[in-house]
Protein backbone atom coordinates (compact mmCIF):
# COMPACT_ATOMS: atom_id res chain seq x y z
CA UNK A 1 0.00 0.00 0.00
CA UNK A 2 1.37 3.37 -0.94
CA UNK A 3 -0.03 5.98 1.39
CA UNK A 4 0.82 8.93 -0.83
CA UNK A 5 -0.77 7.39 -3.90
CA UNK A 6 -3.93 6.76 -1.86
CA UNK A 7 -3.90 10.31 -0.55
CA UNK A 8 -3.67 11.72 -4.08
CA UNK A 9 -6.41 9.37 -5.23
CA UNK A 10 -8.60 10.76 -2.43
CA UNK A 11 -7.67 14.33 -3.34
CA UNK A 12 -8.60 13.90 -6.99
CA UNK A 13 -11.71 11.78 -6.46
CA UNK A 14 -14.49 13.89 -8.05
CA UNK A 15 -16.90 12.65 -5.34
CA UNK A 16 -14.91 14.60 -2.78
CA UNK A 17 -15.26 17.80 -4.76
CA UNK A 18 -19.04 18.13 -4.62
CA UNK A 19 -21.89 18.21 -2.14
CA UNK A 20 -21.82 19.17 1.50
CA UNK A 21 -18.50 18.70 3.23
CA UNK A 22 -16.66 18.75 -0.10
CA UNK A 23 -13.04 19.79 -0.42
CA UNK A 24 -13.89 23.26 -1.87
CA UNK A 25 -16.29 23.87 1.02
CA UNK A 26 -13.62 22.92 3.57
CA UNK A 27 -11.06 25.14 1.87
CA UNK A 28 -13.58 28.01 1.84
CA UNK A 29 -14.28 27.55 5.55
CA UNK A 30 -10.58 27.38 6.30
CA UNK A 31 -9.76 30.49 4.28
CA UNK A 32 -12.84 32.31 5.60
CA UNK A 33 -11.69 32.06 9.20
CA UNK A 34 -8.11 32.80 8.12
CA UNK A 35 -9.19 35.96 6.30
CA UNK A 36 -11.41 37.21 9.12
CA UNK A 37 -8.67 36.70 11.69
CA UNK A 38 -6.00 38.25 9.43
CA UNK A 39 -8.05 41.39 8.71
CA UNK A 40 -8.92 41.93 12.38
CA UNK A 41 -5.30 41.35 13.43
CA UNK A 42 -4.07 43.83 10.80
CA UNK A 43 -6.60 46.47 11.85
CA UNK A 44 -5.29 46.24 15.39
CA UNK A 45 -1.60 45.46 15.01
CA UNK A 46 -0.52 47.58 12.03
CA UNK A 47 -1.49 51.01 13.42
CA UNK A 48 -0.25 50.01 16.87
CA UNK A 49 3.07 48.81 15.47
CA UNK A 50 3.47 51.98 13.42
CA UNK A 51 2.69 54.13 16.43
CA UNK A 52 5.26 52.28 18.54
CA UNK A 53 7.81 52.50 15.71
CA UNK A 54 7.18 56.19 15.10
CA UNK A 55 7.16 57.36 18.69
CA UNK A 56 9.54 54.74 20.10
CA UNK A 57 7.14 54.28 23.00
CA UNK A 58 6.33 50.78 24.24
CA UNK A 59 9.15 48.94 22.44
CA UNK A 60 9.47 46.60 25.43
CA UNK A 61 5.83 45.65 24.91
CA UNK A 62 6.50 44.39 21.38
CA UNK A 63 9.61 42.46 22.34
CA UNK A 64 7.91 40.87 25.33
CA UNK A 65 4.68 40.14 23.51
CA UNK A 66 6.23 38.45 20.49
CA UNK A 67 8.35 36.25 22.71
CA UNK A 68 5.51 35.30 25.04
CA UNK A 69 3.09 34.64 22.18
CA UNK A 70 5.16 31.69 21.04
CA UNK A 71 4.23 29.92 24.24
CA UNK A 72 0.46 30.41 23.78
CA UNK A 73 -1.29 27.04 23.73
CA UNK A 74 -3.68 27.63 20.83
CA UNK A 75 -5.83 24.56 21.51
CA UNK A 76 -6.33 25.46 25.15
CA UNK A 77 -7.04 29.07 24.24
CA UNK A 78 -9.69 27.99 21.75
CA UNK A 79 -11.56 25.96 24.38
CA UNK A 80 -11.14 28.62 27.01
CA UNK A 81 -12.78 31.20 24.76
CA UNK A 82 -15.63 28.94 23.72
CA UNK A 83 -16.32 28.07 27.35
CA UNK A 84 -16.16 31.75 28.31
CA UNK A 85 -18.52 33.10 25.66
CA UNK A 86 -20.65 29.98 25.14
CA UNK A 87 -21.06 27.79 22.07
CA UNK A 88 -23.54 30.15 20.46
CA UNK A 89 -20.64 32.55 19.91
CA UNK A 90 -18.14 29.93 18.82
CA UNK A 91 -17.48 31.53 15.42
CA UNK A 92 -16.33 34.87 16.88
CA UNK A 93 -14.42 32.97 19.56
CA UNK A 94 -12.48 31.07 16.90
CA UNK A 95 -11.74 34.27 14.98
CA UNK A 96 -10.52 36.03 18.12
CA UNK A 97 -8.19 33.16 19.05
CA UNK A 98 -6.70 33.02 15.55
CA UNK A 99 -6.38 36.81 15.61
CA UNK A 100 -4.50 36.69 18.92
CA UNK A 101 -1.98 34.35 17.32
CA UNK A 102 -1.52 36.67 14.36
CA UNK A 103 -1.11 39.93 16.25
CA UNK A 104 2.45 39.47 17.61
CA UNK A 105 4.18 38.78 14.28
CA UNK A 106 2.30 41.62 12.56
CA UNK A 107 3.08 43.98 15.43
CA UNK A 108 6.73 43.01 15.28
CA UNK A 109 6.81 43.46 11.50
CA UNK A 110 5.17 46.88 11.59
CA UNK A 111 7.36 48.10 14.42
CA UNK A 112 10.71 46.72 13.25
CA UNK A 113 10.08 48.09 9.75
CA UNK A 114 10.31 51.55 11.29
CA UNK A 115 13.06 50.60 13.70
CA UNK A 116 15.57 49.67 11.00
CA UNK A 117 15.21 52.97 9.14
CA UNK A 118 18.38 55.01 9.37
CA UNK A 119 17.58 57.80 11.86
CA UNK A 120 19.40 60.27 9.59
CA UNK A 121 16.74 59.69 6.92
CA UNK A 122 14.00 60.68 9.35
CA UNK A 123 15.99 63.63 10.65
CA UNK A 124 16.49 64.76 7.07
CA UNK A 125 12.76 64.52 6.42
CA UNK A 126 12.07 66.58 9.51
CA UNK A 127 14.76 69.09 8.48
CA UNK A 128 13.16 69.74 5.09
CA UNK A 129 9.99 70.66 6.94
CA UNK A 130 7.82 67.55 6.68
CA UNK A 131 5.05 67.26 9.26
CA UNK A 132 4.92 64.17 11.50
CA UNK A 133 2.13 62.73 9.35
CA UNK A 134 4.18 63.31 6.20
CA UNK A 135 7.19 61.62 7.80
CA UNK A 136 4.97 58.71 8.75
CA UNK A 137 3.31 58.14 5.39
CA UNK A 138 5.98 59.40 2.97
CA UNK A 139 9.10 58.09 4.69
CA UNK A 140 8.50 55.53 7.39
CA UNK A 141 5.61 53.53 5.94
CA UNK A 142 7.15 52.99 2.47
CA UNK A 143 10.54 52.11 3.97
CA UNK A 144 8.99 49.81 6.55
CA UNK A 145 6.68 48.01 4.14
CA UNK A 146 8.94 45.04 3.29
CA UNK A 147 9.31 44.09 6.95
CA UNK A 148 5.59 44.58 7.52
CA UNK A 149 4.86 42.11 4.74
CA UNK A 150 7.35 39.77 6.38
CA UNK A 151 5.30 39.98 9.56
CA UNK A 152 2.05 39.37 7.66
CA UNK A 153 3.70 36.39 6.01
CA UNK A 154 4.49 34.62 9.25
CA UNK A 155 1.10 35.60 10.70
CA UNK A 156 -0.88 34.02 7.87
CA UNK A 157 1.23 30.85 8.04
CA UNK A 158 0.45 30.61 11.73
CA UNK A 159 -3.28 31.07 11.15
CA UNK A 160 -3.55 28.58 8.30
CA UNK A 161 -1.74 25.99 10.36
CA UNK A 162 -3.79 26.62 13.50
CA UNK A 163 -7.20 26.86 11.82
CA UNK A 164 -7.04 23.06 11.58
CA UNK A 165 -8.13 23.04 15.22
CA UNK A 166 -11.48 24.78 14.77
CA UNK A 167 -13.09 21.45 13.88
CA UNK A 168 -12.95 20.56 17.56
CA UNK A 169 -15.49 23.25 18.31
CA UNK A 170 -17.60 22.25 15.35
CA UNK A 171 -16.58 24.79 12.74
CA UNK A 172 -15.23 22.60 9.94
CA UNK A 173 -12.26 23.71 7.93
CA UNK A 174 -9.62 21.37 6.54
CA UNK A 175 -9.11 19.89 10.00
CA UNK A 176 -12.52 18.22 9.64
CA UNK A 177 -11.34 15.50 7.31
CA UNK A 178 -8.21 14.95 9.37
CA UNK A 179 -10.05 14.50 12.66
CA UNK A 180 -12.80 12.42 11.05
CA UNK A 181 -10.15 10.32 9.31
CA UNK A 182 -8.39 9.48 12.58
CA UNK A 183 -11.52 7.86 14.03
CA UNK A 184 -12.60 6.18 10.80
CA UNK A 185 -9.07 4.98 10.03
CA UNK A 186 -9.14 6.67 6.63
CA UNK A 187 -5.49 7.48 6.24
CA UNK A 188 -5.85 8.57 2.62
CA UNK A 189 -8.34 11.23 3.71
CA UNK A 190 -6.14 12.37 6.59
CA UNK A 191 -3.01 12.66 4.50
CA UNK A 192 -4.90 14.25 1.60
CA UNK A 193 -6.29 16.99 3.85
CA UNK A 194 -2.92 17.49 5.49
CA UNK A 195 -1.38 17.97 2.04
CA UNK A 196 -4.07 20.55 1.25
CA UNK A 197 -3.20 22.49 4.40
CA UNK A 198 0.47 22.40 3.41
CA UNK A 199 -0.37 23.53 -0.12
CA UNK A 200 -2.46 26.45 1.17
CA UNK A 201 0.34 27.49 3.52
CA UNK A 202 2.92 27.37 0.72
CA UNK A 203 0.72 29.34 -1.68
CA UNK A 204 0.18 32.15 0.82
CA UNK A 205 3.81 32.08 1.88
CA UNK A 206 4.86 32.53 -1.75
CA UNK A 207 2.30 35.29 -2.26
CA UNK A 208 3.57 37.29 0.68
CA UNK A 209 7.18 36.63 -0.32
CA UNK A 210 6.39 38.28 -3.65
CA UNK A 211 4.66 41.21 -1.89
CA UNK A 212 7.67 41.57 0.38
CA UNK A 213 9.95 41.88 -2.62
CA UNK A 214 7.61 44.18 -4.51
CA UNK A 215 7.31 46.51 -1.51
CA UNK A 216 10.97 47.50 -1.49
CA UNK A 217 10.91 51.17 -2.64
CA UNK A 218 12.79 51.99 -5.84
CA UNK A 219 15.04 54.44 -4.02
CA UNK A 220 16.14 51.80 -1.55
CA UNK A 221 16.96 49.35 -4.31
CA UNK A 222 19.01 51.95 -6.18
CA UNK A 223 20.81 53.09 -3.05
CA UNK A 224 21.80 49.63 -1.90
CA UNK A 225 25.42 49.84 -3.09
CA UNK A 226 26.04 52.96 -1.03
CA UNK A 227 25.16 51.53 2.35
CA UNK A 228 25.95 47.85 2.55
CA UNK A 229 25.56 47.62 6.32
CA UNK A 230 21.80 47.76 6.35
CA UNK A 231 21.20 45.23 3.56
CA UNK A 232 20.68 41.55 4.27
CA UNK A 233 23.54 39.16 3.77
CA UNK A 234 22.53 37.69 0.38
CA UNK A 235 22.04 41.08 -1.16
CA UNK A 236 25.24 42.46 0.29
CA UNK A 237 27.25 40.24 -2.00
CA UNK A 238 25.41 41.71 -4.95
CA UNK A 239 25.80 45.21 -3.68
CA UNK A 240 29.54 44.78 -3.21
CA UNK A 241 29.87 43.14 -6.57
CA UNK A 242 28.10 45.93 -8.41
CA UNK A 243 29.96 48.53 -6.36
CA UNK A 244 33.30 47.23 -7.56
CA UNK A 245 32.36 46.90 -11.22
CA UNK B 1 24.06 40.17 -9.88
CA UNK B 2 24.83 36.60 -10.91
CA UNK B 3 26.04 35.46 -7.49
CA UNK B 4 22.78 36.18 -5.72
CA UNK B 5 20.59 34.84 -8.49
CA UNK B 6 22.55 31.58 -8.62
CA UNK B 7 22.37 31.28 -4.87
CA UNK B 8 18.61 31.68 -5.04
CA UNK B 9 18.31 29.04 -7.73
CA UNK B 10 20.52 26.70 -5.78
CA UNK B 11 18.33 27.14 -2.73
CA UNK B 12 15.19 26.33 -4.73
CA UNK B 13 16.84 23.25 -6.26
CA UNK B 14 18.06 22.10 -2.87
CA UNK B 15 14.57 22.45 -1.42
CA UNK B 16 12.96 20.53 -4.29
CA UNK B 17 15.54 17.72 -4.14
CA UNK B 18 15.32 17.56 -0.35
CA UNK B 19 11.54 17.48 -0.36
CA UNK B 20 11.34 14.71 -2.96
CA UNK B 21 13.88 12.64 -1.03
CA UNK B 22 11.86 13.11 2.12
CA UNK B 23 8.64 12.13 0.36
CA UNK B 24 10.17 9.00 -1.16
CA UNK B 25 11.47 8.04 2.25
CA UNK B 26 7.98 8.28 3.69
CA UNK B 27 6.36 6.35 0.89
CA UNK B 28 8.65 3.31 0.98
CA UNK B 29 8.04 2.41 4.64
CA UNK B 30 4.50 1.64 5.76
CA UNK B 31 3.88 3.65 8.93
CA UNK B 32 0.82 1.54 9.77
CA UNK B 33 2.59 -1.79 10.19
CA UNK B 34 3.08 -2.59 13.87
CA UNK B 35 6.56 -2.80 15.29
CA UNK B 36 7.90 -6.33 15.78
CA UNK B 37 7.40 -8.02 19.16
CA UNK B 38 9.42 -6.21 21.78
CA UNK B 39 8.67 -8.80 24.46
CA UNK B 40 8.62 -8.09 28.15
CA UNK B 41 9.02 -9.69 31.53
CA UNK B 42 6.35 -12.39 31.72
CA UNK B 43 5.83 -12.24 35.49
CA UNK B 44 4.67 -8.61 35.30
CA UNK B 45 1.16 -7.89 34.05
CA UNK B 46 1.20 -4.79 31.84
CA UNK B 47 -2.14 -2.97 31.91
CA UNK B 48 -2.98 -0.43 29.25
CA UNK B 49 -5.80 2.08 28.80
CA UNK B 50 -7.25 4.42 26.22
CA UNK B 51 -6.70 8.15 26.51
CA UNK B 52 -10.23 8.40 27.96
CA UNK B 53 -10.63 9.10 31.65
CA UNK B 54 -13.39 6.55 32.27
CA UNK B 55 -11.32 3.82 30.62
CA UNK B 56 -8.33 4.75 32.73
CA UNK B 57 -10.38 4.42 35.93
CA UNK B 58 -11.41 0.87 34.93
CA UNK B 59 -7.78 0.03 34.14
CA UNK B 60 -6.83 1.27 37.59
CA UNK B 61 -9.54 -0.97 39.13
CA UNK B 62 -7.90 -3.97 37.43
CA UNK B 63 -4.43 -2.83 38.50
CA UNK B 64 -5.19 -2.42 42.20
CA UNK B 65 -7.27 -5.62 42.35
CA UNK B 66 -4.41 -7.59 40.80
CA UNK B 67 -1.86 -6.02 43.14
CA UNK B 68 -4.05 -7.06 46.07
CA UNK B 69 -3.97 -10.57 44.62
CA UNK B 70 -0.18 -10.57 44.75
CA UNK B 71 0.62 -9.78 41.11
CA UNK B 72 3.19 -7.27 39.93
CA UNK B 73 1.53 -4.71 37.70
CA UNK B 74 2.96 -2.22 35.25
CA UNK B 75 0.68 0.67 34.29
CA UNK B 76 0.95 1.78 30.70
CA UNK B 77 -2.05 4.11 30.47
CA UNK B 78 -3.28 6.53 27.84
CA UNK B 79 -1.96 4.62 24.86
CA UNK B 80 -4.56 6.27 22.63
CA UNK B 81 -6.65 4.90 19.77
CA UNK B 82 -7.37 1.26 18.95
CA UNK B 83 -4.94 1.47 16.06
CA UNK B 84 -2.17 2.12 18.52
CA UNK B 85 -2.95 -0.33 21.31
CA UNK B 86 -4.41 -3.39 19.55
CA UNK B 87 -1.06 -4.01 17.79
CA UNK B 88 0.65 -3.55 21.16
CA UNK B 89 -1.67 -6.18 22.66
CA UNK B 90 -1.08 -8.53 19.76
CA UNK B 91 2.66 -8.07 20.12
CA UNK B 92 2.50 -8.96 23.81
CA UNK B 93 3.67 -5.54 25.02
CA UNK B 94 0.40 -5.08 26.91
CA UNK B 95 -1.32 -7.96 28.73
CA UNK B 96 -4.63 -6.51 29.87
CA UNK B 97 -6.83 -3.72 28.57
CA UNK B 98 -10.36 -2.54 29.43
CA UNK B 99 -12.42 -2.49 26.25
CA UNK B 100 -16.00 -2.12 25.03
CA UNK B 101 -17.65 -5.09 23.31
CA UNK B 102 -19.44 -3.35 20.42
CA UNK B 103 -16.69 -0.99 19.35
CA UNK B 104 -14.11 -3.74 19.61
CA UNK B 105 -16.23 -6.12 17.53
CA UNK B 106 -16.64 -3.41 14.92
CA UNK B 107 -12.87 -2.94 14.84
CA UNK B 108 -12.28 -6.59 13.94
CA UNK B 109 -15.46 -7.11 11.95
CA UNK B 110 -16.69 -3.84 10.46
CA UNK B 111 -19.64 -5.58 8.76
CA UNK B 112 -21.13 -7.10 11.90
CA UNK B 113 -24.91 -7.05 12.21
CA UNK B 114 -25.08 -7.94 15.91
CA UNK B 115 -26.36 -5.14 18.13
CA UNK B 116 -27.75 -6.67 21.32
CA UNK B 117 -25.41 -7.20 24.23
CA UNK B 118 -25.32 -11.02 24.20
CA UNK B 119 -25.10 -11.35 20.42
CA UNK B 120 -22.25 -8.87 20.33
CA UNK B 121 -20.32 -10.70 23.04
CA UNK B 122 -20.91 -14.11 21.43
CA UNK B 123 -19.61 -12.84 18.11
CA UNK B 124 -16.70 -10.99 19.69
CA UNK B 125 -15.40 -14.23 21.20
CA UNK B 126 -15.20 -15.76 17.72
CA UNK B 127 -13.25 -12.91 16.10
CA UNK B 128 -10.55 -12.42 18.73
CA UNK B 129 -7.13 -12.94 17.12
CA UNK B 130 -4.87 -15.76 18.23
CA UNK B 131 -2.88 -14.95 21.35
CA UNK B 132 -5.64 -12.79 22.82
CA UNK B 133 -8.79 -13.56 24.79
CA UNK B 134 -11.80 -11.66 26.06
CA UNK B 135 -12.77 -12.20 29.68
CA UNK B 136 -16.33 -11.96 31.03
CA UNK B 137 -18.24 -8.84 30.05
CA UNK B 138 -19.56 -6.50 32.69
CA UNK B 139 -23.14 -5.27 32.83
CA UNK B 140 -21.71 -1.76 32.83
CA UNK B 141 -21.74 -0.24 29.40
CA UNK B 142 -20.44 2.93 27.86
CA UNK B 143 -21.86 3.29 24.39
CA UNK B 144 -23.09 5.85 21.94
CA UNK B 145 -26.58 7.09 22.70
CA UNK B 146 -28.88 9.77 21.35
CA UNK B 147 -29.95 12.38 23.85
CA UNK B 148 -32.35 15.32 23.82
CA UNK B 149 -33.08 18.00 26.40
CA UNK B 150 -35.98 17.35 28.78
CA UNK B 151 -37.92 20.32 27.32
CA UNK B 152 -37.51 19.04 23.77
CA UNK B 153 -38.60 15.56 24.85
CA UNK B 154 -41.70 16.97 26.56
CA UNK B 155 -42.62 19.25 23.69
CA UNK B 156 -42.45 16.43 21.14
CA UNK B 157 -43.42 13.46 23.33
CA UNK B 158 -40.11 11.67 22.86
CA UNK B 159 -38.95 8.58 24.71
CA UNK B 160 -37.53 6.44 21.91
CA UNK B 161 -35.52 7.17 18.78
CA UNK B 162 -38.56 5.97 16.82
CA UNK B 163 -40.54 8.95 18.16
CA UNK B 164 -38.19 11.28 16.29
CA UNK B 165 -39.72 10.18 12.98
CA UNK B 166 -42.54 12.71 13.29
CA UNK B 167 -40.33 15.68 14.16
CA UNK B 168 -39.18 18.19 11.55
CA UNK B 169 -35.95 20.18 11.49
CA UNK B 170 -33.83 17.74 13.48
CA UNK B 171 -30.14 18.50 13.75
CA UNK B 172 -27.90 15.74 15.04
CA UNK B 173 -24.71 16.77 16.79
CA UNK B 174 -21.65 14.64 17.46
CA UNK B 175 -18.03 14.05 16.62
CA UNK B 176 -17.09 14.49 12.94
CA UNK B 177 -16.84 10.73 12.38
CA UNK B 178 -20.50 10.21 13.39
CA UNK B 179 -21.43 11.51 9.93
CA UNK B 180 -19.99 8.31 8.43
CA UNK B 181 -20.81 5.78 11.15
CA UNK B 182 -23.42 3.06 10.50
CA UNK B 183 -25.50 4.46 13.39
CA UNK B 184 -25.15 8.03 12.13
CA UNK B 185 -27.59 9.91 9.86
CA UNK B 186 -27.79 7.05 7.33
CA UNK B 187 -28.58 4.48 10.05
CA UNK B 188 -31.24 6.73 11.57
CA UNK B 189 -32.98 6.90 8.21
CA UNK B 190 -32.67 3.19 7.41
CA UNK B 191 -33.61 1.81 10.81
CA UNK B 192 -36.08 4.37 12.15
CA UNK B 193 -37.02 6.45 9.11
CA UNK B 194 -35.72 9.56 10.87
CA UNK B 195 -34.25 12.32 8.72
CA UNK B 196 -31.64 14.52 10.37
CA UNK B 197 -29.19 17.17 9.30
CA UNK B 198 -25.71 16.65 10.73
CA UNK B 199 -23.62 19.17 12.60
CA UNK B 200 -20.11 18.19 13.70
CA UNK B 201 -20.09 19.69 17.17
CA UNK B 202 -16.91 17.87 18.17
CA UNK B 203 -15.95 18.34 21.79
CA UNK B 204 -18.74 20.84 22.41
CA UNK B 205 -21.61 18.42 21.74
CA UNK B 206 -23.33 18.64 25.14
CA UNK B 207 -22.93 22.43 25.25
CA UNK B 208 -24.32 22.69 21.71
CA UNK B 209 -27.36 20.61 22.67
CA UNK B 210 -28.03 22.82 25.68
CA UNK B 211 -27.56 25.97 23.59
CA UNK B 212 -29.97 24.72 20.94
CA UNK B 213 -27.47 24.55 18.07
CA UNK B 214 -28.42 20.89 17.72
CA UNK B 215 -31.49 19.13 19.13
CA UNK B 216 -30.26 15.53 19.19
CA UNK B 217 -26.80 14.77 20.54
CA UNK B 218 -24.61 11.69 20.56
CA UNK B 219 -23.24 11.34 24.10
CA UNK B 220 -21.60 8.31 25.73
CA UNK B 221 -24.17 6.62 27.95
CA UNK B 222 -21.94 6.69 31.04
CA UNK B 223 -21.30 10.43 30.71
CA UNK B 224 -22.28 12.11 34.01
CA UNK B 225 -23.44 15.19 32.12
CA UNK B 226 -26.53 13.29 30.96
CA UNK B 227 -27.77 13.22 34.56
CA UNK B 228 -26.44 16.62 35.52
CA UNK B 229 -28.21 18.41 32.69
CA UNK B 230 -31.39 16.35 32.88
CA UNK B 231 -30.91 15.03 29.34
CA UNK B 232 -33.26 12.34 28.10
CA UNK B 233 -31.53 9.34 26.54
CA UNK B 234 -33.77 7.99 23.80
CA UNK B 235 -34.46 4.26 23.90
CA UNK B 236 -33.14 2.19 21.02
CA UNK B 237 -35.66 -0.66 20.52
CA UNK B 238 -34.41 -1.57 17.04
CA UNK B 239 -30.79 -1.87 18.13
CA UNK B 240 -29.30 0.94 16.04
CA UNK B 241 -26.35 1.16 18.40
CA UNK B 242 -24.08 -1.73 19.12
CA UNK B 243 -24.22 -2.67 22.77
CA UNK B 244 -20.85 -1.78 24.22
CA UNK B 245 -20.35 -3.42 27.56
CA UNK B 246 -17.11 -3.06 29.43
CA UNK B 247 -15.00 -6.10 28.68
CA UNK B 248 -11.38 -6.86 29.53
CA UNK B 249 -9.22 -8.04 26.67
CA UNK B 250 -6.16 -9.98 27.74
CA UNK B 251 -3.27 -11.98 26.40
CA UNK B 252 -4.03 -15.71 26.17
CA UNK B 253 -1.37 -16.60 28.72
CA UNK B 254 -2.75 -14.49 31.56
CA UNK B 255 -2.64 -16.66 34.74
CA UNK B 256 -5.97 -18.20 35.81
CA UNK B 257 -5.85 -16.51 39.25
CA UNK B 258 -5.57 -13.13 37.54
CA UNK B 259 -8.49 -13.98 35.25
CA UNK B 260 -10.60 -14.89 38.30
CA UNK B 261 -9.83 -11.57 39.97
CA UNK B 262 -10.67 -9.53 36.87
CA UNK B 263 -13.90 -11.47 36.25
CA UNK B 264 -14.96 -10.74 39.83
CA UNK B 265 -14.32 -7.00 39.26
CA UNK B 266 -16.36 -7.08 36.03
CA UNK B 267 -19.21 -8.82 37.82
CA UNK B 268 -19.26 -6.15 40.53
CA UNK B 269 -19.19 -3.22 38.10
CA UNK B 270 -22.74 -2.09 37.32
CA UNK B 271 -23.95 0.56 34.84
CA UNK B 272 -24.83 2.92 37.71
CA UNK B 273 -21.50 2.11 39.34
CA UNK B 274 -19.62 3.16 36.22
CA UNK B 275 -21.47 6.49 36.01
CA UNK B 276 -20.71 7.04 39.72
CA UNK B 277 -17.00 6.41 39.06
CA UNK B 278 -17.09 8.94 36.22
CA UNK B 279 -18.83 11.50 38.43
CA UNK B 280 -16.07 11.15 41.02
CA UNK B 281 -13.56 12.07 38.35
CA UNK B 282 -15.34 14.86 36.47
CA UNK B 283 -17.32 16.43 39.32
CA UNK B 284 -15.44 15.60 42.49
CA UNK B 285 -12.07 15.88 40.73
CA UNK B 286 -10.58 12.88 42.55
CA UNK B 287 -7.49 11.11 41.22
CA UNK B 288 -7.94 7.81 39.38
CA UNK B 289 -5.98 5.83 41.99
CA UNK B 290 -8.08 7.28 44.80
CA UNK B 291 -11.35 6.56 42.98
CA UNK B 292 -10.28 2.98 42.31
CA UNK B 293 -9.16 2.34 45.90
CA UNK B 294 -12.46 3.65 47.22
CA UNK B 295 -14.56 1.51 44.86
CA UNK B 296 -12.52 -1.65 45.47
CA UNK B 297 -12.77 -1.16 49.23
CA UNK B 298 -16.54 -0.62 49.09
CA UNK B 299 -16.95 -3.75 46.99
CA UNK B 300 -14.80 -5.90 49.22
CA UNK B 301 -11.78 -6.36 46.93
CA UNK B 302 -9.38 -4.52 49.22
CA UNK B 303 -9.03 -5.47 52.83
Amino acid sequence: MNLFADAFAWLFDPLNWQGSGSIPQRIAEHLGYTAAAMILAMVIAVPLGWWIGHTGRGKELVVGLTGAARALPSFGLLFLFVMLVGVLLREPAAVVVLMLLAIPPILAGAYSGFEVIDRRTIDAARAVGMTEWQILFKVEVPLGLPLLFGGLRSAILQIIATAVLIVYIGLGGLGYDIVQGIELRRYDQMLGSALLVIALALVFDALFALLERWAVPRGVRAGRNTDVRTTPHGRRATAELSATT
Amino acid sequence: MFTARNKGRFAVMATVVGASLALTGCASGDPLTPEPDAGGPSDTIVIGSQAYYSNEIIAELYAQALEEGGFTVERNYQIGQRDAYIPALEAGEVDLFPEYTGNLLQFWNPDTTATQSDEVFAELVTVVPEGLQVLDQSTASDQDSYNVTAEFADANGLSSIADLAGVDGLILGGAPELEERPYGPSGLLDVYGVTVAFEATGDTTVESLLAGIVNVANVFSADPRIGQNGLVTLADPEGLFLASNVVPIASADLPQEAIDIINAVSAALTPEGLVALNVQSTVDQLGFAEIATQWLTENGFLG
